[in-house]
């Protein structure tokens, strides 16, 4: 092989490696340009739209943010030796959003009693539009002697709630269950 | 040696001062010869094979029985990762690098590769990456996966930042010894031998090598973006910044889909050589060969989110990408046809190399098979994640990749070191590899259809049958491979002699116009190609 003929290969492998060269930068160039074109493609396809942030999903869309309503939390014994109270007497809710509050129960009996509480509404009509998702109605509660319990209550206002509701008031009377007095003799 | 070169007209000296060749250990690291650079890919990518294959016997016998017997689930996960990590771009790549760097110029009467000095660095790119891979379990590692997915990644150890800058001088290596074959195959070239001339291995690598140069830089962006996330307040991949994780699968697969199809083609491409030279025929069907690899590549670009059909793709996307995927099986069905055609009323022979090439197309076909069943969305909804993936792609990886770069070695190792290796031996080898192969594997798929999910090390009592086969299997495979070992190093040092070309129907450059062993220095004087 003679001098020229090498020297005419080598000018053109340069040639090659370089042309190859630029194709591996604008391949590296491509890695990122496949960012904004997901973005683009997830945007034009709705498939999932990437630049709307996430609260979204924390803007929960079931919550009528219009209007406001007044729960009242009314806590009541009937023969029963307990004090029991709401922490707080009353809240402002926006129908449809989530909400917990906390009643505190004592037995200032010296012996374990076991209650069962039964919620009540006013107006009556609100009970079908008040959900309660957790309560400590749901349960007897059993109290050891001079025992101290806060419970929560977790509720939805039913944002179908009538217009005409603005103030709607929960009642729980506790009684004692019947049956479960441990005679001592 | 020297006399073999005057034969060939040594005119000119300048150009291989490199003759007398420094001693000990510097001719290695200073060498430009594209057949010292071969073997040593070939010898680096031995031993990252025996380092990856302790990890995934060390994974075998955790899953010898349930519950957690020899390792912590967070060295598992890690035993996972590096094995998977190890095995693709540690033993398969560099393997396949190496049998180009032997191969190509002897193929196509070159006299080395286009860049000798950027040779050395491709290679001596790979020890490094090598050690920044290892040493960065010494810094607690890195547990997420080969696929290195955020948001795991971003929120790993600094295992994962050695591990990243592994990947990117892994990359660096695989570009510069692509570009380094792509300009040897175009320009170097004897005269005569046209592009549709070349053997079908030339023709595999320049094809797998444009499919490197086009997505290695790919996965180089993706985990810079998992750096850039982890260290410098970007927001690719991270929620909480308003990135997407789900991006990062999609630039991932962007590469990793063709990865495997950079892996599976030079496979093709030895067995191309193989089967016709045990069939003493030509190849059936070379010229659509050359344009089914050509398809396949093409392909391997637009089926990526095969991988992510659990991602929550619209179900356009996935009729899309499931139709594309199943398109692959054509033209690789043209290939295995293309295979079988060649041996039709060849006269055959069973050497040790034929007998890898069989095995080859048998378990290879099968892999294959099992990937058409993943790429049906329905089918792989329950199916993603669990054994069935591992034992589908350990079909066309091990059983196809492995065992074609096991055929080439036997196939070369005459002419590569002048000995002969021992025959009985070879076949021991393939039977013992091809058996503890399927015990390994086979029942993997069982275990997969019966829901046990990959990359855990802790399963329900129902497996254990399956899993015990399967250790069983792997723990033979891996000491058959010493074997392949001691075949290898008697055939160096006491192997009968070797004639200039021991196989009757092997017909490129290497076999008809070079003795054997093939001489330091070849076709300084190109020869000419009718
Ligand atoms: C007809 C050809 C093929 C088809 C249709 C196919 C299809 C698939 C599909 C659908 C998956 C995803 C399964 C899942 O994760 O649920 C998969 C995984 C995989 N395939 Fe294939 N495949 C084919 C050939 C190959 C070849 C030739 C290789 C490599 C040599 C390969 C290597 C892999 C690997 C490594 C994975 C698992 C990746 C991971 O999640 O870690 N496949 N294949
Ligand atoms: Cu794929």
């Amino acid at each position: 092989m003679n001098d020229a003929v090498l020297t005419e290969t080598a000018a053109s492998n340069r040639q090659t490696l370089r042309r190859l060269l630029v194709v591996a930068l604008l391949m590296f160039g491509f890695g990122f340009a496949l960012v904004p074109m997901y973005e683009k493609i997830c945007e034009v396809t709705g498939a999932r739209n990437v630049f709307l942030p996430d609260d979204v999903s924390t803007q929960n869309t079931q919550v009528d943010f219009s209007r406001k309503v007044s729960i009242e939390f009314d806590a009541n014994v009937q023969r029963l030796e307990w004090t029991f109270k709401p922490v707080e007497p009353y809240l402002d809710v926006h129908p449809g959003e989530m909400t917990q509050v906390v009643y505190e129960i004592r037995n200032t009996l010296d012996r374990p009693v076991t209650g069962q509480a039964v919620p009540s509404y006013g107006p009556r009509e609100a009970a079908q539009y008040f959900k309660k998702i957790e309560c400590f109605c749901f349960q007897q509660q059993t109290l050891g002697p001079g025992e101290v319990r806060r419970l929560p209550v977790v509720f939805v206002v039913d944002p179908a709630l009538p217009k005409s509701v603005n103030t709607i008031t929960l009642s729980y009377t506790f009684f004692e269950v019947a049956g479960t007095r441990k005679n001592p003799g | 040696m020297s006399a073999v070169i005057d034969n060939h007209g040594h005119a000119h000296d300048d150009h291989h001062a490199d003759h007398g060749h420094p001693p000990g250990l510097m001719r290695w690291v200073s060498t430009t010869n594209h057949k010292d650079i071969g073997s040593m890919y070939l010898w680096f990518s031995f031993i990252m094979f025996l380092m990856g294959g302790v990890m995934a016997l060390t994974i075998r016998a955790e899953l010898w029985q349930p519950g957690m017997q020899i390792v912590q689930p967070e060295f598992f996960n890690q035993m996972t990762t590096y094995h998977g990590l190890i095995m693709v771009f540690g033993a398969i790549m560099p393997a396949f690098v190496g049998f180009a760097n032997w191969q190509i110029p002897m193929m196509i009467g070159a006299p080395d590769m286009a860049f000798p000095r950027m040779n050395n660095w491709s290679f001596w790119l790979l020890p490094v990456a090598a050690i920044l891979l290892v040493s960065s379990l010494a810094v607690g590692g890195a547990g997420v996966g080969w696929t290195m997915y955020a948001p795991l990644t971003t929120q790993a150890g600094p295992g994962m930042d050695l591990l990243i800058f592994a990947v990117h001088i892994l990359g660096m290596s695989s570009i510069m010894g692509s570009i380094n074959i792509v300009t040897t195959i175009l320009n170097m070239r004897a005269p005569g031998m046209t592009l549709m001339k070349m053997p079908m291995f030339v023709w595999t690598w320049l094809i797998t090598a444009y499919l490197l140069i086009a997505v290695m830089p790919v996965l180089a962006g993706a985990v810079t973006m998992t750096l850039t996330d982890r260290h410098f307040g970007t927001s690719f991949f991270n929620a909480a910044g308003g990135g997407d994780p789900v991006l990062y699968q999609h630039i991932f697969w962007f590469f990793g889909h063709p990865e495997v199809y950079i892996i599976a083609i030079p496979a093709f491409g030895v067995v191309s050589q193989v089967i016709p030279a045990f069939s003493r025929k030509p190849l059936f069907g070379y010229a659509s060969m050359v344009y089914a690899t050509s398809s396949i590549a093409i392909l391997s670009f637009m089926v990526w989110a095969h991988h992510m059909y659990t991602t929550g793709m619209p179900v356009a996307g996935q009729l899309y990408f499931m139709y594309a995927t199943m398109l692959i099986a054509v033209p690789t069905g043209v290939k295995v046809f293309n295979w079988v055609a060649t041996m039709w009323r060849g006269s055959l022979t069973f050497e040790t190399p034929m007998l890898f090439a069989l095995g080859f197309l048998f378990l290879f076909t099968l892999g294959g098979f099992t990937g058409l069943v993943l790429a049906m969305t329905p089918v792989d909804v329950p199916l993603h994640d669990t054994y069935y993936v591992v034992a589908h792609f350990h079909y066309v990886m091990v059983a196809g990749a492995l065992f074609s770069a096991l055929s080439g070695v036997y196939f070369w190792l005459p002419k590569w070191t002048g000995n002969m290796y021992d025959e009985t031996l070879g076949k021991w080898h393939f039977w013992l590899s091809m058996v503890f192969f399927n015990i390994t594997f086979f029942v993997q798929h069982f275990l997969g259809l019966a829901g046990m999910p990959r990359r855990i090390p802790d399963y329900n009592l129902q497996f254990t049958a399956f899993n015990q086969i399967s250790s069983i299997g792997a723990f033979g495979f891996g000491l058959t491979q010493l074997l392949f070992l001691y075949v290898v190093l008697k055939c160096i040092r006491s192997g009968e002699k070797a004639p200039d070309k021991p196989w009757d129907g092997a017909d490129t450059l290497e076999w008809t116009h070079l003795p054997t062993p093939a001489p330091y220095h070849t076709f300084e004087n190109p020869p000419t190609v009718k």
